[in-house]
């Protein structure tokens, strides 16, 4: 795990490679340099849109272009997806048109950049659209793999990545991957941590403190929020009894609601959701904003101790 | 009234200074359209605005939004010489728990009226102050500055719009004409065209203005508080990055910090240090 690198520019390499495809094409709103769609840009001029700052326009010249046979991926940061939600909701989802939006950024890890950049909302209203895949991948390989898996699908999608560096997991392991599947990173039997994006690294840290304990925890990375993968979490159920979700999201509505709405209607267990805990962000070093909103790995591994006391 | 145009140079030089300070301090920030905006926001306060530095929430005072939110380093350094904030409060830029949050934030900084960051919103806002002040009878004003990326959010033009139906007089604009976004140039990520042709059609009044000459951007200001029976824009022609030689009309410095070479050589250019 001494390899790190930031998932947005597993964004950029996908889109490199898909480029072989004619059919794919680009939309950026100002934020190319930033979400690394530029090296797209720079190799395919053609069939990059510039859309200038105007996000609610990028993304309905992405259904247009995607009801005229073409594979559009338009990205902008994870907030400013969110201006363009309705026409998300109506003008993509709704046709269920294949336009597949990055946003980049994501989570109060972001930083300094402070609460107007920090989109902890994204992940939960995406998710609530029919027909939208919504996917947090927690390395730059993963972020690779699942892009390019997107080309494939014929769904509408939202992509979180995220600004800065973290450690490299699937490397030589690609074969793992795949959208709707989450991977098993670490087995024990004491307890599941189901996480995504920079939380996945900060769960693996958490097990690791945990076994200094005693406590065995097995770790997922659920990159796909939706289509969630049930079985899996029944599975998890079975064998450890007590869950444990980790985002860097708001604790309303993101994975940990994604996996309660799970549970409640298949295999009900004890669930501790760490997240943002329903509160704005603030500039700080993206470290210290996991403190600050008390979802850095000693939260999680609390969190686990207090599932397992719950238990039957 | 006359304003010693020297002594207004002076301030703008003193805010070039914090402003490099900060975001060579945080490692980040924006420098370049905090440059530009400068001389603006350094005359604006000065000469125009109602304020109260010791009573940041006086409820008649003019309201200033600075949508462009990122640019917020050029609005510290005029809260600092105002007195709404201290020269210390600066070092507070971007780091955890400082008033000076990476993008302008009324919760969090005196003298802030609007929580900026995501592009397109303030002229909206400044308009739901204007027809406040309307409501109220009260003769107060609100200013608005706007990037020129910036204009290219539909929003901007919804609220250019009804502004200009509404006939808000006391509702203001400055535009910073600064010619490069993000990524690049204003003109290769979306032309804009003919923009005071624009803003002319939507039913604003318009004068440009060279937004680093002090007498003419006091005559722009002149003409914005001189024309009352409608919304009114002054279409500051600036430079980005604007008194840094390396920073000048190069979009690198959009959103990038001077390294310590660098900061040395702004802090010669700005007379700061002895060469
Ligand atoms: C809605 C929205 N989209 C994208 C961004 C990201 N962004 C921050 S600054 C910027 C460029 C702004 O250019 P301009 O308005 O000309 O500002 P200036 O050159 O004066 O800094 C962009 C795209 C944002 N802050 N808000």
């Amino acid at each position: 795990m001494s390899n790190v690198a930031a998932t947005r520019d597993g964004y950029g390499e996908a889109l490199l490679e898909l480029a072989n495809n004619p059919k794919v094409v680009v939309l950026e709103a100002d934020l190319g340099k930033s979400t690394k769609s530029l090296h797209f840009r720079k190799a395919h001029p053609n069939r990059t849109v510039s859309c200038g700052i105007g996000e609610q326009n990028m993304l309905l010249v992405g259904a247009g272009l995607a009801a005229s046979g073409y594979i559009p991926f338009a990205s902008t940061f994870a907030i400013f997806t969110e201006r363009a939600f309705e026409q998300m909701r109506n003008g993509v989802a709704r046709p269920n048109l294949a336009v597949h939006v990055c946003g980049s950024h994501g989570g109060t890890h972001t930083g300094t950049d402070g609460s107007s950049a920090q989109s902890i909302e994204d992940l939960a209203i995406f998710r609530t659209l029919p027909n939208v895949i919504v996917m947090h991948p927690s390395d730059i390989v993963s972020t690779k793999i699942l892009t390019m898996q997107l080309a494939e699908s014929n769904s509408p999608s939202y992509t979180r990545t995220a600004r800065n560096k973290t450690p490299v997991l699937y490397e030589g392991k690609e074969d793992l991957i795949k959208i709707g599947k989450g991977i098993v990173l670490r087995e024990g039997n004491d307890v599941a941590i189901i996480a995504c994006g920079v939380m996945v690294s900060e769960s693996l840290k958490a097990a690791e403190q945990l076994a200094q304990e005693g406590i065995h925890a097995t770790v997922v990375d659920m990159h796909t929020l939706k289509p969630l993968d049930g079985q899996l979490i029944d599975q998890l159920v079975s064998t450890c009894g007590s869950i444990v979700t980790a985002e860097d999201h708001n604790i309303i509505g993101g994975l940990g609601g994604a996996v309660a709405e799970h549970l409640a209607s298949n295999s009900p267990a004890p669930l501790e959701r760490v997240g943002v805990p329903d509160r704005f962000g603030e500039s700080g070093g993206a470290d210290e904003m996991l403190e600050v909103m008390k979802i850095s790995s000693p939260f999680i591994a609390e969190a686990a101790q207090r599932a397992i006391k719950r238990k039957l | 009234m006359t304003w010693n145009v020297e002594d207004l140079e002076e301030t703008a030089r003193k805010c070039r200074v914090h402003i490099v300070n900060m975001v060579h301090r945080a490692q980040a920030g924006h420098p370049g359209g905090s440059l530009s905006e400068i001389d603006l926001l350094t005359a604006l306060y000065k000469t125009q605005m109602r304020v109260k530095s010791d009573e940041p929430t006086w409820g008649d005072r003019d309201r200033f939004i600075l949508s462009k939110g990122h640019a917020s380093p050029g609005m510290y350094a005029i809260l600092a010489e105002m007195g709404f904030i201290s020269v210390e409060d600066l070092s507070s830029y971007r780091v955890l728990g400082g008033i000076c949050q990476g993008h302008v934030d009324m919760k969090w900084c005196p003298g802030v009226d609007f929580s900026a960051g995501s592009l397109g919103m303030g002229l909206s806002f400044g308009m739901g102050t204007a027809i406040a002040a309307r409501l109220e009878g009260s003769q107060r004003q609100t200013y608005v500055m706007l990037g020129d990326g910036e204009i290219q959010e539909g929003s901007v033009w919804e609220a250019a719009m009804a502004a200009a139906h509404h006939e808000l007089g006391n509702l203001n604009v400055i535009l910073d004409r600064n010619r490069i976004q993000n990524d690049d140039f204003c003109e290769a990520q979306m032309r804009m065209f003919d923009i005071p042709a624009k803003w002319r059609s939507f039913g604003w009044n318009v004068k440009e203005v060279n937004g680093h000459d002090m007498n003419e951007i006091l005559e722009g200001l002149e003409f914005l508080g001189n024309n009352n029976d409608g919304p009114s824009i002054i279409i500051a022609h600036t430079v980005k990055g604007h008194g840094i030689s390396y920073m000048a009309d190069n979009p690198a410095f959009h959103g990038a910090a001077p390294n310590d070479e660098q900061y040395h050589q702004a802090m010669i250019e700005l007379g700061e240090v002895a060469q």
